[in-house]
């Protein structure tokens, strides 16, 4: 019943149940703390993240470990803007102390804060759009691809290590003061901040939602089913490809302008191998091809993640471990697939074994 | 069939349940913190919630897992072991100390989320932690704007100085700085720099070049390798056709077991060529191998063999607490002044408050295992006597030179003409 109710967008329960998940999350700055908030904030980016990637993953079927890269894009793009108006006219300290005399031309858009959040969206949607105009126009699919974005995590991270004078190096991008003349330490700006997230991160799911919802959607799955019966019906899997790779990293790039903000620091650290195959990790446990699976899986998991290593800071990676094994061990489908299974089980008791095929590829 | 589903989903609960035991548990610490919070809001002292108790909170965040675990968990034992010390003398200002300890993983956004929950959440009255420079300049905005207490224990590229950071480890005027100037007139003018690529070196060799340009030194090469490289056979060969006299290396972590293996491979010894480092300390020698290292050089403010009665006490109680294997370094002897400088610098104050630990802390002196040090009150760093340092065959140092006694810490290089173009901005 309940997993009947989640999948109908339509059903007034379930415009309910997201009506009151959207009340919950813009009043959580009412029973939150300043730091739980912030917390919360950065996990919503992290769930903005998560969506993109399913949309690619969970509906197209092509696995990315370079979403990293994404985030890290959009992150530089925010961290550039701040840092410019942290140092006030002046060269920002890392650039001092690395021997630049002057502003890098490529550093100087990044004044105006329009700009900024262009390109913070554009530039990973274009670089996206670029590797997969070379990888699914050759068809270029499945596990090579997967290679691919780890070889465009390392040379990304490696260029921005060695281009210290650029980019800050291994010690990334931090320092910020103000943004538009407020404080970005204060607690107004930040829960300011906070309900921007929200918003974005409900502008975000929107905006999946209407993609795989429409027949752009329903292309996307039908590749994932069989790619070369889309195309031998007359579509061409690569566009549909590209553009829903390219919105993925947009999200991403999304995603680490608001991280940003809220966390204060980028560094190379954060676009490696290790973050980008985290983010998967989020969409597997959460659940890969439904939506709010994705989502919850960032929130989730990261709440585990910091409550774990709050608690048993000498041990809360064996947590971590147990965590992901009981649920891929036991949940294949992630955390959303509960629902499937529940309902599942319900249909063979009343005698309609082999009834529901299972829609969603295992993980 | 059906057993195993339920078997499942029995065990999804199990799974969900400890995630909510962890979530409650955090939800009821939220409540209590918030209250607290509230109800000391009007009150100037915002240790109230430690000062009932008859404990005050002190968080420890340093690396327990990721790649900088290996240094930073011998800091941590350092200074849970001088906690425990002061704890049994009878603590501070009659109150006991709780450790807080936290994981920074290795990841620098995760020290500055830890930082900001032992301070906001925790409100602990200080916080001893950090390693890299990355971790500190990340933990920096957070204890600025919260107007925390960082202890950092480690010696570092200088050119900072928070009004809410101590620094116990050197800055480049008692490591860098001497070093060179012993160099040049003891072993050599031909100065070849190798360094991993990130701050740190580079701005340490930034220094070494302008002051090989003022002291009459020559910069035959510089090189940097990522953090992390493992390959030097290149370095080596562009080592041998520059023919350095001395090779100064502020290389960091793995690169240096590469390095110094693949140097003495191609047949290089202490004798034929002076390598001075400045990041390995005894535990990377055990690392590393003595035989290996035997007769090269390091600039440290501290080494397990330095003679001082307070010295011996210290390795003695390090080694009885964590194994006779264990050895004492430069970094875990700074970790362990950090907590007992505090610890001090609140009896004077007669409280646990940010601003007056600060002002009770300036001018004040202790007797460290190092000798005699002293907090410097305009840069919050510390004054430490210069040591460098020769490789024996047993992986302990013996001490060739020392500044004789405690430098003053000059992190903008103020006092040295040929440094007034680097901290032009600052």
């Amino acid at each position: 019943m309940l997993h009947k109710l989640l999948r109908l967008p339509q059903g007034k329960w379930m415009l309910a149940l997201y009506a009151v998940a959207a009340i919950a999350l813009f009043c959580a700055p009412l029973y939150l703390s300043d730091f739980r908030l912030n917390l919360l904030a950065k996990f919503l980016a992290y769930a903005i993240v998560a969506l993109g990637l399913d949309l690619i993953w969970g509906y197209t079927g092509i696995l990315s470990l370079g979403h990293g890269v994404f985030f890290g894009l959009g992150g530089y793009a925010m961290a550039m803007y701040l840092k410019l108006t942290a140092s006030g006219g002046r060269l920002p300290d890392f650039m001092e102390w690395s021997g630049l005399t002057a502003l890098p031309w490529f550093w100087k858009p990044f004044n105006s804060f329009a700009f900024t959040v262009l390109a913070g969206i554009l530039v990973p949607a274009l670089l996206a759009l670029i590797l997969g105009y070379f990888t699914f126009r050759n068809r270029i699919k499945g596990v090579y691809f997967t290679i691919l974005t780890q070889a465009l995590v390392i040379i990304t991270t490696t260029l921005f290590i060695g281009q210290q004078a650029y980019t800050g190096g291994t010690n990334g991008v931090t320092g910020y003061t103000k943004l538009f003349g407020y404080s970005i330490a204060s607690p107004g700006t930040k829960t300011v901040l906070y309900l921007v997230t929200v918003a974005f991160l409900i502008a975000a799911f929107v905006l999946c939602r209407v993609l795989v919802k429409s027949r752009f959607g329903k292309v996307l799955r039908a590749i994932n089913d069989g790619e070369n019966r889309v195309r031998f019906i007359g579509y061409n899997p690569a566009t549909y490809q590209m553009i829903a790779f390219s919105v993925s990293a947009g999200l991403a790039g999304l995603a680490g302008m608001l991280f940003v903000l809220h966390v204060g620091i980028i560094s190379p650290s954060m676009m490696g191998i290790v973050p980008s195959i985290e983010m998967v990790l989020w969409v597997a446990i959460g659940g890969r091809g439904t939506l709010v699976g994705a989502a919850l899986g960032a929130i989730l998991l990261n709440s585990a993640k910091s409550v774990f290593s709050e608690t048993y800071p000498d041990a809360w990676l064996f947590f971590m471990g147990a965590l992901f094994v009981i649920v891929v061990v036991f949940l294949p489908k992630g955390a959303a697939g509960l629902f499937t299974q529940l309902k599942w089980f319900k249909r063979k008791e009343a005698g309609h074994e082999g009834a529901d095929s299972v829609r969603y590829p295992a993980v | 069939m059906s057993q195993k589903v339920w078997k499942r989903v029995s065990l999804l609960l199990v799974a969900l349940c400890i995630v909510l035991a962890g979530c409650s548990n955090n939800a009821n610490n939220t409540t209590t913190t918030t209250s607290t919070n509230a109800g000391s809001e009007g009150a100037a002292d915002s240790n109230a919630s430690s000062d009932d108790s008859g404990e005050i909170k002190v968080g420890i965040l340093h690396s327990l897992s990721g790649t900088m675990a290996i240094s930073e968990v011998s800091v941590k034992d350092a200074e849970m072991m001088a906690i425990e010390e002061i704890n049994a003398k009878g603590g501070v200002l009659g109150k006991k100390l709780v450790p807080v300890i936290e994981d920074g993983a290795s990841d620098w956004p995760t020290f500055a989320e830890k930082a900001r929950k032992l301070i906001s959440e925790d409100k602990v009255a200080t916080v001893f932690g950090g390693w890299t420079s990355a971790s500190r300049k990340a933990m920096l905005p957070v204890f600025e704007e919260l107007n925390g207490l960082l202890w950092y224990p480690v010696q570092y590229e200088g050119l900072e100085s928070s009004p809410n950071i101590f620094y116990t480890g050197a800055t480049t005027n008692q490591q860098i700085v001497p070093a060179v100037s012993w160099l040049l007139e003891n072993k050599g003018k031909k100065f070849y720099l190798l360094g991993s690529d990130y701050v740190f070196p580079r701005t340490a060799n930034k220094i070494i070049k302008e002051q090989l340009k003022a002291e009459g030194g020559e910069l035959v090469g510089e090189e940097y390798t990522p953090l992390g490289h493992t390959d030097y056979s290149t370095i080596i060969s562009k080592i041998k056709e520059a023919k350095p006299e001395v090779v100064f290396n502020t290389l960091n972590g793995d690169s240096n077991v590469a390095f110094f293996k693949q140097l003495k491979d191609a047949g290089f010894t202490a004798q034929d060529m002076t390598t001075l480092s400045v990041s390995v300390a005894e535990e990377e020698i055990r690392g590393i191998g003595a035989d290996v290292l035997a007769g090269h050089l390091a600039a440290w403010n501290y080494y397990q063999t330095t003679d001082t009665p307070e010295n011996k006490t210290f390795v003695e109680n390090y080694k009885k607490k964590y194994g006779e294997d264990r050895v004492t370094a430069d970094p875990i002897e700074a970790g362990y002044d950090a907590v007992y400088l505090w610890a001090a610098a609140v009896e004077k104050a007669g409280s646990t408050d940010v601003d007056k630990v600060k002002e009770a802390a300036k001018e004040l002196e202790w007797d460290a295992p190092e000798g005699k040090v002293k907090i410097d009150g305009e840069t919050q760093h510390l004054y430490k006597t210069v040591r460098i340092g020769e490789v024996q065959t047993d992986g302990q140092f013996k001490e060739v030179w020392n500044s004789g006694e405690p430098v003053k810490p000059d992190p903008y290089l103020k006092g040295y003409e040929w440094a007034s173009s680097l901290s032009s901005g600052n």
